[in-house]
């Protein structure tokens, strides 16, 4: 069997090598510093009291009792927040925005979903903190919950925010509504495109709300100094995002907060929202004290901010040659309690694997009494993914077509329009389905109750700003700052760009991430972004560093800068071959020559590369019970440049195994209060390494143009078309059209049952 | 979790006594794996927690071929499983054992607490109904025998009446020819609740063509686990055939009574009872056989 592999375009010295990471001793060991091991002297353990109810109006609360049990330091509700003492009038269109962002974090005048913060409490340790969460005594108007998204959208819903409107593509809507925006793009003739093509398929699908499930729970210190100086250490995927949505809702100039991320348990999108880190900051301001607080389980499933559920409608239209005419699709997202899901990208997402003519695309952003939903990972396109991916496989099998050539005959490429008009650049979903249709994998044989399944996905990801600092130790080892956290080998991989640049060794770069008083702006860790954007600082920082180093060498053999060159980490004079020092050599003598030498730069580059991503699944299905298991998977992506193969093999592998536990078991279930029933691992069932298989990778490179070394982003388009390629699997297995995620053993029994099959 | 105070008796007289004198307001500990989870999601409060894995009886595992087996109900299921002889003797007990959590909890979780939790899900307890097993009972009023099939009452409780505990279960020596089996349907591969399982063990003639007796348990498909009796009784004297384990599967299925909840459906848990008792049965029959 084939495993990892890497076809690569270009050798480089130090990029697409696989050196250990500089923060694995310490993470290995125990050592790594994670939010909970933040202990200042004095700090108390902050609770979080939340609505029992998924929608309710809330009417009073008194904390007196709780504030009177001995050893409770301080009780906070929303009356402590800025947002009570500002009138709609002083805040002007700032205050919509702002009383959501409020409120999401403390309910003021309601609660939205089950779980959310109505009062928190600072006491002397955390038993003590849950002992008085009981006592606060909160008075509820228990209202009706409306926990799905096309019940969300009907008129009569049970409304969520009395004056919401919809924004129908720039008009406001007349009367209050759950759907906050409706988008559309199209491009060429629709009914033209219908009316050409020989077959027309159209079904519905929808897809259930899944959490991204990281390790580690939500975790916050905050300290509040009587300078006016807000400290926060938290988990986070952006620190500087922490601080502008603090900064925000506490009405603080962003100067006044600094954030020290802290190493990161998991984030996949879901470490983006700052949840606990106002709370604590009120609480440590009330106190005097430093605040800790830390979510369990349960509250990270019901508080924090899961991916939509979803309902989709697709329609497309083909020749029998297999070439399509036409796309269609009606997609609706539940955002959860405030508006903001990511159906935008979905509808954006949706058909870009492919080049058609005619399309339209229409979202529907709808709130319902969940918690507000987070990124997940290539936030909306899994889930468009799933419909129109298995969509396309009923074409292939009513054309009797291969999938593979299929997708080949319809594949996007440089110069193809997409639905949003963008012209797509120099992509690599050709070459992705090239070395799919070649693999072995795909060309075994495979029968019985065995099924096979392909799909394929799409994700643009992000440029953004990002900023690195790097200074010449006088050893000649350069320290790295950087303020992207470091989730997934970031550390490694920025040191690596930093090292091919400079031409010295991977080992003489040492990454450190700083806090946000030590670097400038710089964007989430998040988007796929981190290594192409920090990177291209980190190189353009790098440029610096050498040209300061030419003019050292200028200064020390008193000649001209522009004689100067620097190849290879070493400088030297173009024309006399005597002058010559390495990159060490010189940094032993700045000190002797001005001082230590720092490069820096910021980045906002546009120049991303396009993610592409195919996946091929085989299953076996049970016939008696049901169950599915993924008996062998193989995912092919386009990574324009591996930095480290190997973190770009376990963003593959990481995707992919997410998408199954999407396509399979993950779901929130809600009972009819709007509760969600199963909070726990126990019965949020993610897989467990015994329901997968080795996920073989074979990284595909395809330079992306907009990046020296030709990075495309990778870690989110590999969740992209595992559901799709499962369910695909799982109806090649079975004769049963799965539409509806995830595909559980009893809806499986429940297909058989309708085909009467017993 | 609130403070509780916690004892650890050293003899069985000790822990009735404090259990008698404190009311509901105690609760033994065994493995924990239960109980602390219990605890820390509030679902149970225990104001004093007794420990009782410091008792010798409770930690007994003694085996003979005559008499069979006694099972200390604190013996955490490592040790069952890890014992050559007992593996031998009871796989069909050895079946739960392994299923129950991963290797951290099965270095704690006992027999006994599965039984006395009281789930109607618990792995162990079809296994030891389908084997006949009788739970060993002492309290303020001296020492009981209680059927397991009769042991568990409603989810979550059991027949102890105030001050008792479950000293061991007794578990009958094999007979020749006998096999057992204990499979559940879960939709992942470890770590997980039950949708339904069923427990099945069969005694076979010197030929191995026959039934002697058979006795079939059911999980998840009821308040308590259910000893499917007629089910069973429905193979004693008949030849081993597909249709004598088809039958009864199908009385297994009638002595389900499941609810839907987000588990499973009352149909899906119902066909699965059927699915599993015919190949629990089957599986029983191959190591009755010697295989
Ligand atoms: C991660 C995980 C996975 C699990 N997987 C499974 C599984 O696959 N299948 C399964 O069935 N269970 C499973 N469980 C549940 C649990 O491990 C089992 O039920 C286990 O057998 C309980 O045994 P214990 O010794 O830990 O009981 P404890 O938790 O100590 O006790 C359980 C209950 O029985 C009472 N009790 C214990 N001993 C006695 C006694 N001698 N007399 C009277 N009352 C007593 C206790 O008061 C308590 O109410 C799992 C638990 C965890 C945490």
């Amino acid at each position: 069997m084939t495993s990892n592999q890497v076809l690569s375009e270009v050798e480089y010295d130090v990029v697409g090598k696989r050196p250990v990471r500089p923060d694995g001793v310490d993470k290995v060991t125990g050592r790594a510093q994670y939010g909970d091991d933040t202990n200042l002297t004095g700090t108390l353990r902050a609770k979080v009291l939340r609505s029992p109810h998924a929608h309710a109006r809330i009417k009073f609360i008194d904390t007196s009792k709780a504030e009177a049990l001995p050893g409770v330091r301080a009780v906070i509700t929303a009356k402590d927040l800025p947002f009570a003492s500002l009138s709609k009038k002083e805040l002007g269109g700032e205050y919509t925005s702002l009383k959501f962002a409020s409120d999401h974090m403390m309910a003021s005048d309601k609660a939205l979903f089950k779980g959310h913060p109505v009062a928190a409490i600072a006491a002397v340790n955390a038993h003590v903190a849950e002992s008085a969460m009981a006592l606060i005594e909160v008075d509820y108007e228990v209202l009706k919950p409306v926990v799905d998204v096309r019940e969300a959208m009907q008129d009569g819903a049970p409304l969520l925010h009395e004056d919401l409107r919809t924004n129908d593509m720039g008009e406001t809507g007349e009367k209050p509504s759950n759907v906050a925006t409706h988008m559309s793009y199209s491009i060429g003739d629709l009914d033209k495109g219908f009316a050409e093509a020989d077959l027309v398929l159209e079904k519905e699908y929808t897809t259930s709300t899944v959490h991204q499930g990281y390790i580690e729970p939500h975790n916050t210190t905050a300290f509040w100094n009587s300078d006016g100086q807000l400290n926060l250490w938290t988990s986070t995927q952006g620190s500087f995002q922490v601080r502008g949505t603090v900064a925000s809702i506490l009405r603080l100039p962003v100067s006044q907060v600094k954030v020290t991320p802290m190493e990161i348990g998991g984030g996949f999108g879901g470490k983006i929202t700052a949840y606990l880190d106002a709370i604590c900051a009120v609480l440590s301001k009330k106190t005097g004290a430093p605040v800790k607080a830390l979510m369990t389980r349960t509250e990270v499933f019901e508080a924090s901010g899961p991916a939509p559920a979803s309902w989709m409608r697709v329609k497309i239209g083909v020749k029998n040659n297999g070439k399509m005419t036409a796309v269609e699709t009606e997609m609706a997202m539940d955002a959860g309690a405030y508006p903001g899901s990511p159906v935008m990208q979905a509808i954006v997402c949706a058909f870009a694997c492919y080049d058609v003519e005619n399309g339209k695309v229409d979202g529907y952003d709808v709130v319902d009494n969940k918690p507000k939903t987070a990124a997940y990972r290539a936030p909306g396109a899994p889930q468009a993914a799933f419909a129109v991916e298995s969509l396309i496989d009923e074409i292939c099998a009513e054309l009797n077509m291969d999938p593979i050539e299929f997708r080949l005959l319809n594949a996007a490429k440089e110069g193809t329009r997409r639905i949003e008009g963008l012209v797509a650049r120099r992509i690599g979903l050709v070459e992705c389905l090239e070395v799919a249709r070649d693999h072995d994998h795909y060309k075994s044989k495979i029968d019985g109750p065995n099924g096979r399944g392909v799909a394929c996905g799409y994700w643009p990801n992000r440029g953004f700003q990002s900023s690195v600092v790097m200074t010449v130790n006088y050893d000649g080892v350069v320290s790295l700052l950087m303020g992207s956290v470091d989730i997934g080998g970031t550390r490694a991989s920025i040191a690596q760009q930093t090292a091919e640049t400079l031409g010295i060794g991977y080992e003489d770069v040492k990454p450190t991430v700083v806090d946000t008083d030590s670097i400038g702006y710089t964007f989430i860790t998040g988007g796929s972004r981190t290594c192409f954007a920090t990177g291209l600082a980190a190189i353009n920082a790098a440029e610096d560093v050498k040209s300061q180093m030419i003019s050292r060498a200028a200064k020390i053999w008193d000649t001209n800068e522009d004689d100067i060159e620097y190849v290879a980490g070493v400088v030297q004079h173009k024309s006399d071959e005597e002058l010559k020092l390495t990159f060490k050599d010189l940094a032993r003598q700045l000190a002797t020559t001005g001082g230590s030498v720092s490069g820096r730069a910021s980045v906002d580059p546009s120049g991303e590369g396009n993610g592409y991503a195919v996946h091929i699944a085989d299953v076996t299905v049970d016939p008696d019970t049901g169950k599915t298991d993924v008996t062998r998977f193989t995912a092919v992506q386009d990574a324009g440049k591996a930095i480290h193969p190997s973190y770009v093999e376990g963003q593959m592998q990481g995707g992919a195994v997410q998408g199954i536990g999407w396509a399979l078991n993950e779901e929130y279930f809600f009972d009819d209060s709007g509760k969600m029933m199963n909070p726990t691992f126990l019965d949020y069932r993610m897989p467990i390494s015994l329901d997968l298989p080795m996920i073989d990778t074979v990284i595909v490179e395809v330079a992306n143009p907009g990046h020296p070394y030709g990075v495309r982003g990778v870690g989110e388009v590999a969740i992209v078309p595992p559901m799709a390629a499962v369910g695909n699997a799982v109806s090649a297995a079975t004769g049963n059209r799965m539409r509806s995620l995830p595909i559980t053993p009893g809806k499986i029994l429940e297909a058989d049952w309708e085909n009467g099959k017993s | 979790m609130e403070p509780f105070d916690f004892i650890s008796p050293s003899s069985i007289e000790e822990a009735v006594k404090t259990l008698a004198s404190s009311g509901d307001q105690a609760r033994i500990l065994a493995g924990g794996t239960d109980m602390l989870v219990q605890m820390r999601a509030g679902r149970r409060t225990a104001p004093l927690v007794v420990d009782i894995k410091g008792i010798p009886e409770l930690n007994v595992m003694s085996y003979d071929a005559s008499k069979g087996l006694t099972l200390g109900a604190a013996v955490p299921c490592y040790r069952i499983y890890q014992d050559a002889t007992v593996a031998t003797a009871y796989p069909g007990l050895i079946d739960s054992a392994f299923l129950i959590g991963g290797i951290q909890i099965q270095g704690r979780a006992s027999i006994g607490g599965n039984i006395c939790n009281a789930a109607p899900s618990g792995d162990a307890i079809p296994a030891v109904i389908a084997l006949g097993g009788v739970c060993n009972v002492t309290g303020p009023n001296g020492t009981r025998e209680i059927l397991c099939e009769d042991f568990c009452t409603a989810p979550g409780r059991n027949a102890l009446e105030n001050g008792e505990i479950l000293v061991s279960i007794s578990i009958p020596a094999p007979q020749p020819n006998a096999g057992a089996n204990y499979l559940r349907f879960i939709p992942r591969n470890e770590m997980d609740i039950a949708v339904a399982g069923v427990g099945s063990a069969v005694q076979l003639d010197a030929s191995g063509q026959n039934f002697v007796s058979a006795r079939i348990a059911l999980a998840s498909v009821a308040p308590t686990p259910v000893f499917a009796k007629e089910a069973g009784d429905s193979l004693a004297g008949k030849a081993v055939s597909e249709e004598a384990v088809q039958q009864a599967s199908e009385l297994a299925m009638a002595a389900a009574k499941p609810i839907s909840d987000m588990r499973g459906t009352i149909r899906q848990r119902t066909h699965l009872i059927g699915v599993l008792t015919r190949r629990t049965l089957n599986n029983a029959i191959e190591r009755a056989r010697g295989g």
